[in-house]
């Protein structure tokens, strides 16, 4: 790689990583599927129950 | 220095674990499966997790170690793909950015699993080389090679060499990053 290459080697680079931010923000804001948010009912249900007990 | 309850925290990485899980597998059903496997080790073993270290991290070792010990045993070297990853599209900023983030995300679902892995900790999850190295169980380097092979991959199925390409790359990613609305057709 030449020096002359570096500038843009940087910029898609950044263009890469920015797009990748782009889908996984995407990703992050699907809604939580029931089968994710009923087993973590389950869990502090069954935290709760051992707090009660002890 | 968070002071959260470790069980609260691990709810707040929820939604970039799915990511991950996502991004691996590109496979909706498994990636639930995945989750909610790696949601029910997490929690019942929350008491070896160490205050005060990186839990993101820790969510997503256990994640990827559930992929591919799953993968292996499965005996599959080409996953179960019903392209989660790629058919994810959310309002783009016009339709040469969408056209492009769909490019992207097809060229993104060819990379082989690690480098896809190694791109999406560092490039996307803001892990360092070293985190990054540490979720996947190998060298810096390797993690420095293997993104580096990512992005050059991605640079060859996407001609972004070419300063045209670049130039409406460009275009497409300012919008993105600007978060321009666009109004719902």
């Amino acid at each position: 790689m030449t020096s002359r290459d570096a500038p843009k080697k940087a910029r898609i680079a950044k263009y890469i990583d920015e797009s990748l931010k782009q889908v996984f923000s995407e990703l992050e804001a699907d809604t939580m599927p029931d089968q994710i948010t009923d087993l973590l009912s389950v869990l502090r249900a069954q935290d709760d129950a051992l707090k009660g007990k002890k | 220095m968070n002071n959260l309850d470790p069980r609260d925290e691990l709810v707040t990485h929820l939604p970039a674990l799915r990511a991950f899980a996502l991004s691996l597998t590109r496979n909706r059903a498994s990636a639930d499966d995945m989750m909610q496997d790696t949601v029910l080790k997490a929690w019942t073993n929350m008491d070896k997790f160490e205050p005060g270290t990186n839990m993101r991290a820790w969510l997503f070792t256990i994640l990827r170690n559930n992929f591919y010990t799953s993968r292996r045993k499965l005996n599959r070297e080409v996953a179960d793909v019903d392209n989660a990853f790629s058919d994810t599209l959310a309002v783009k900023p016009d339709h040469d950015g969408r056209l492009q983030m769909m490019d992207f995300k097809h060229a993104f679902d060819l990379l082989p699993d690690e480098q896809r892995e190694a791109l999406i900790l560092v490039g996307a999850s803001g892990f360092t080389y070293d985190e990054a190295a540490e979720t996947c169980g190998v060298a810096p380097g390797t993690i420095k090679s293997r993104v580096n092979r990512a992005r050059a991959k991605l640079t060859e199925l996407l001609k972004l060499e070419e300063d045209e390409a670049m130039e409406l790359t460009d275009t497409a990613t300012t919008a993105v990053v600007g978060n321009i609305e666009v109004p719902s057709r």
